[in-house]
Parts: structure tokens; C-alpha cells; sequence
């Protein structure tokens, strides 16, 4: 269990990229069935997040004042809020936000923290030197408190949710491209396109990032649990989407004055969404961990 | 013991300079005018040039961080627009709040998780290994405000064992006197256990909202750095040499073991402070990121960025505590210092 099938991954390396990526794909969702159920999992939240808002039965945003804190029903499959608002239709119709801002934040600290660590790996030294001291300094701080302050300090929206996400998981993604890069610097194909007289930036750019991609992309599917805790965290305490938009964060925080009175329904089911997708998330990290480096299973 | 303590201070000096730096920058250099967050939304345009004037922001900037740190050097953070009180006291006041709860989660999450880490090490591939890789997993998954809500609703709605979730004591009891701040242990001092028990009743379930949080990331540590000192020659050669498995896994794997779970105690207490911002709101908790919760709410913005500091200086000394806490668990780092 520990170690990938030897022979599976001998014929892996001898046959071309794409297609023993596929087989070895493959073979790792029929060793780990959990992997597959992740899969299952992310495809639900894209068919969500795609024409959720087109196939829902109910308008999130119209009241229906007659139907206020009704419990779940055949009529209202999660039940209705204190305005009478279908919480089926609104938990759906969220999942576009929450995916969107997660996947926003993630790929821009892609961008930005990849590309920073990748340098100070590769060039070490100075550039090294401002990289590492930017992270630290992120990381001296506790990270939730951290992504208040900004949005507080940015001003309080939906794009400066994105930003604050992405800043302060930055340094995960310069500590994993800066220690992948920092091993190839060295390596062979790297000083052979040296020889051949390809620039520095050329080389980070068109060898060391298409190798440490499927690494990075492990990192961000790791990192996509965490951002969308972290973005329903802050619009749970009141920052960044404003009511009445669908967001599970904000669904939550509007469903607990209820929950001491016994509405359990306005609450859980933004709430079972927002574990869904995490869950999603972190057994996806896993599963494509064991695809990208059979040993580092675990 | 001296040399490495001062060494170990030497090295949190750069992270606070780092921090005072940003928080000052947070409202000073970013885009956005900081006098119109000082002012609040209701701002007349007269107001905000009154308050550019009073908090210096007038001035060129290096002039501001330097009037920033020497305020800061008083214990001066500002004072609350809402509430016109300073925020320092604001903030010490509410500390023992905040972390009374926090150390209480922190306590609880540790004395579940090692054991059952260990356990799950010692007993790989049967079930109690399984548990802990289903609770690892589900617990990182679970947001924190929402595990509390499930929480009050089945404790303090279906079955009602928990009081209403409203702060840190009932209403018809009144805070013992001042001591520690912590009131399980104040109330203990006074002699008042009607008070420890209305402490403790109301304490319970935030805790244990916090205790399912921490927990996860310490018994999935626990369980990889057990594994791998179970296989290590020194844990082979005590077994050999005949030693009983109890004294085999407390004695020799247990010390060494605990290295790695002590270096992840600083990510824990990040999450853990962040956490403890939403385990407030939901808990309606006396404590400091309630009160940070309320500011951000009303664009006040000298809490926040108060907040922001104290809980970034909190957090630097406990990092500093682990750092001490590892050189004198373990000797090498002590010799190397």
C-alpha cells in the first residue's frame, strides 16, 4: 500500500507522458476508491457552480413571507429561511460564489507565490534573502487575524476577500516551488540549457516550472480546503459578501440566531455544503498527491 | 540555559519588528484614505480633516511610523470610535476572555489527540487507526463556527444539558473578583463553586468547538512522528534488550516523538487564534475577537488593527515559548544554540 506497484510504474516511465499519466491515474482510483469519490464530489460542485443558478426551483432572493422558517419539505427540499427564502435554491446557487472565490485566491497566490518561490530557489541569494523575510512576515502572524486586518484595511468587499486569501497562503506555495526549484538548480537539463545559451528567466520559465507544475497543482488543491473555510470565515463574521447574496458563510452566520430557537435547517445545510466542498478538496489534495509522487503515499 | 533563551529572543526580534511594520502599513501606505476609516462611514469631510490632523496622518510617513512605534512604546493603541475607550484596555481587559478559552480548547484537544495518536501508531491498520485517519481528515474539514452551532443545537436545544450560548456566565451570577482573570480558576480562589460550576457549564461547549478543531492536525502528527520512531534502531534495541512495551513506548519513542508535535504547535496556534475570532461570535464570548468582530462591523478601525497586533505579538510569544519549550525537551537544540 505504501508504494506505488513496481511494475506499474516501470511501464509508467518507459511509455510516453500523458498516457501512463492516465494509467497511473487510473490504477490509483481503482486501488483508492476514495479517490474516485473525490472526483464524484469535485464534478457535482462544477455542475453547481456552472447551471445551478438556471436549474434551481426557487428565485434565492424572492421572499415569500407566507412561507417563513418552514421545515425541510417535499415543496422546500432544505426548507425556507426567516424570509421565507427557499434554502435549496440559495445553498445551489451559492456554490458559483464560494467556488469562484476560492479559485480566484488560489490561483492568483498560483501566480504570484509560484512564481516567487520558483526564483528564489532557482536564483538563491538576494532574491531569496526578500522572499523568505516577505513569507516570515506572514507568517508571524496567526493567518485568519491576518486576513481580517486586510479586508478591513482594503476595504470591505468580495474582491479583497480574494486578496486577503491568496496573501496569506503564500508562503505554503514559495516554501513548496522554492524547495522544488532549489533541487533542480543544479541538474543536468538545467545546465544544458544553460549551454545552449538560454537566459536565466528563460530557463525558470520554460523548464523548471513546467516540472514543478504537477507539484504546485497538488499544492493547490490542497490549498483550496483552506481557502474556502477561510472565505466563509470571514463573511461569517460579517466581512466581504453583504446580505441577501447566497454565500454558505454568510448563510450560516444568518441561520445561527435561529439555531437556539430550534431552525436547525437554516444553518446546516449551507453548512454541510461548506464541509462537502472542503471535504472535496482535501481528499482530492490526497488522491493527486498519489498520482503526481507514488511515494509520498501515505 | 541563559545563552540559548537570549539567542531564542534574538530571533522573535525580526518577526515583531515585521509585524509592527505591517499593521502600521495595513492602514497607512495601502490605498484608501485612513482618515476616513478612523472617522467611520458617517464622516463629514470637515471631520476627516480633523482627524488627519489629530493622528498626524498630515504628515510624511516615515514621521508616522515613527510617531506609530513611539506610541506604541506607551501601550498606546488607539481609542475605539464607537466606544471612545482606549483600545489597550479595551484589549487587557478582555484577554483572560479569549484565553481562558483558547488554552482550555488547546488543553483539551492535546489530552484527546496524543493519546489517541499514539494509539493509533502503536496499533497500525486496526481500527483505532482507522478512527484517527477518519477524524483527522473530517476535523480539518469541518468549518469552526459551524461544528459550534451542531453543538448548541443538539446540547443546548434538543437535550438541554448546556446553558444558553451568552457569554461567559449566567446571568444571575456575577463575575468573582479579579485575579487571574480566568474565572474557573478566580472562582476556585474566592471559594465560590456555584460560580466555577456556572463557569464551567458555560465554557464547556465553546471548548469543546475548539478542541475538535486543534485536535485533528495534533493526532495526525502525533501518529506519523510515533510511526516513524517505532521503526528507528534505538526503539528496535530497547525492544531486543528484553524492556517491557509500556516502558518501550512512554519511555524511549514517547520523548522523541513529541519533538514534532511541539514544532506543530505553532500552526496549531495560528489556526487556534484565528478559530477562537468565530467560536466568540458564535458563543457571544466576552473576549477580544468578539470585540474586533463588533469594530470591523462598524468600519471602527483602531480596534482592528489593535487586534491585529496584540493577537501578532501573542502569537510571536508563543512561538517563542514553543522554541524554549523544544530546547529543553530536546538537548541537541540546546548545544547547538
Amino acid at each position: 500500500m505504501t508504494l506505488a506497484n513496481p511494475a506499474d510504474r516501470g511501464s509508467a516511465s518507459s511509455s510516453s507522458g500523458l498516457a501512463a499519466t492516465l494509467r497511473h491515474a487510473k490504477y490509483v482510483i481503482s486501488e483508492n476508491p476514495v479517490t474516485g469519490l473525490a472526483f464524484g464530489m469535485f464534478l457535482v460542485l462544477i455542475v453547481a457552480a456552472a447551471i445551478g443558478p438556471y436549474i434551481v426551483p426557487y428565485d434565492p432572493l424572492a421572499s415569500d413571507t407566507k412561507a417563513a422558517l418552514q421545515a425541510p419539505s417535499w415543496a422546500h427540499w432544505f426548507g425556507t429561511d426567516q424570509l421565507g427564502r427557499d434554502m435549496f435554491s440559495r445553498v445551489i446557487v451559492a456554490t458559483r460564489l464560494d467556488m469562484g472565490i476560492a479559485i480566484f485566491s488560489v490561483a492568483l497566490v498560483f501566480a504570484a507565490g509560484g512564481i516567487a518561490g520558483i526564483a528564489a530557489g532557482f536564483f538563491g541569494g538576494w532574491t531569496d534573502r526578500i522572499v523568505g523575510r516577505i513569507s516570515d512576515t506572514i507568517m508571524a502572524f496567526p493567518l485568519f487575524v491576518l486576513a481580517m486586518g486586510i479586508v478591513a484595511a482594503l476595504g470591505n468587499t468580495v474582491t479583497n476577500i480574494v486578496i486577503a486569501t491568496a496573501i496569506i497562503n503564500f508562503p505554503l506555495y514559495v516554501r513548496v516551488a522554492r524547495a522544488e526549484a532549489a533541487i533542480r538548480r543544479q541538474s543536468g537539463f538545467i545546465q544544458a540549457a544553460r549551454l545552449t545559451g538560454n537566459s536565466e528567466w528563460r530557463i525558470l520559465l520554460t523548464q523548471i516550472l513546467p516540472n514543478i507544475l504537477p507539484i504546485m497543482m497538488v499544492q493547490m488543491s490542497l490549498t483550496m480546503g483552506y481557502a474556502i473555510l477561510n472565505a466563509a470565515g470571514l463573511s461569517f463574521i460579517g466581512l466581504g459578501v453583504r446580505p441577501p447574496t447566497p454565500e454558505w458563510g454568510i448563510m450560516v452566520a444568518e441561520g445561527s440566531a435561529f439555531i437556539v430557537s430550534g431552525e436547525w435547517w437554516i444553518a446546516l445545510f449551507p453548512g454541510l455544503a461548506l464541509m462537502f466542498a472542503v471535504f472535496c478538496f482535501n481528499l482530492l489534495g490526497d488522491g493527486l498527491r498519489d498520482i503526481v509522487d507514488p511515494q509520498r503515499r501515505t | 540555559m541563559l545563552k540559548l533563551i537570549a539567542s531564542r529572543i534574538a530571533t522573535a526580534i525580526p518577526s515583531l519588528i515585521g509585524v509592527v511594520i505591517v499593521t502600521f502599513m495595513l492602514t497607512r501606505v495601502l490605498p484608501g484614505d485612513a482618515a476616513a476609516y478612523f472617522a467611520g462611514p458617517a464622516a463629514t469631510p470637515q471631520a476627516i480633516a480633523e482627524i488627519r490632523t489629530k493622528l498626524g496622518l498630515d504628515k510624511p510617513l516615515p514621521v508616522q511610523f515613527v510617531d506609530y512605534v513611539t506610541a506604541l512604546s506607551k501601550g498606546d493603541l488607539g481609542s475605539s470610535l464607537s466606544t471612545g475607550q482606549p483600545v489597550a484596555t479595551e484589549i487587557a481587559s478582555r484577554l483572560p476572555a479569549s484565553a481562558e478559552l483558547t488554552l482550555s480548547g488547546l488543553i483539551l484537544a492535546l489530552a484527546i489527540a496524543i493519546p489517541f495518536g499514539i494509539m493509533a501508531a502503536v496499533k497500525q491498520g486496526t481500527w483505532v487507526d482507522h478512527a484517527c485517519r477518519v477524524i483527522t481528515t473530517a476535523g480539518v474539514s469541518l468549518p469552526v463556527f459551524f461544528t459550534g452551532l451542531l453543538l448548541v443545537y443538539v446540547f443546548y436545544f434538543k437535550l438541554g444539558w448546556a446553558p444558553a450560548p451568552l457569554g461567559r456566565l449566567d446571568v444571575f451570577f456575577t463575575a468573582p473578583p479579579t485575579v487571574t482573570g480566568f474565572y474557573l480558576i478566580d472562582s476556585l480562589i474566592a471559594g465560590d463553586l456555584e460560580t466555577f460550576r456556572s463557569a464551567a457549564a458555560q465554557l464547556a461547549i465553546p471548548t469543546v468547538t475548539l478542541a475538535i478543531f486543534a485536535l485533528a492536525p495534533i493526532a495526525r502528527i502525533t501518529r506519523a512522528s510515533m510511526l516513524s520512531v517505532l521503526s528507528s534502531e534505538f526503539v528496535r534495541t530497547a525492544r531486543a534488550a528484553g524492556l517491557t512495551p509500556y516502558k518501550v513506548i512512554m519511555v524511549y519513542a514517547f520523548r522523541n516523538a513529541m519533538l514534532p508535535v511541539i514544532t506543530t504547535l505553532g500552526m496549531v496556534f495560528s489556526f487556534l487564534l484565528g478559530a477562537n475570532v468565530l467560536v466568540e461570535k458564535v458563543f457571544a464570548w466576552p473576549g477580544i475577537g468578539s470585540y474586533a468582530v463588533e469594530a470591523l462591523i462598524s468600519s471602527d478601525y483602531a480596534p482592528v488593527q489593535g487586534f491585529v497586533l496584540a493577537m501578532a505579538i501573542l502569537y510571536i510569544i508563543l512561538n517563542l515559548v514553543i522554541d524554549l519549550a523544544y530546547g529543553v525537551i530536546d538537548p541537541r537544540a540546546r548545544s547547538e544554540a
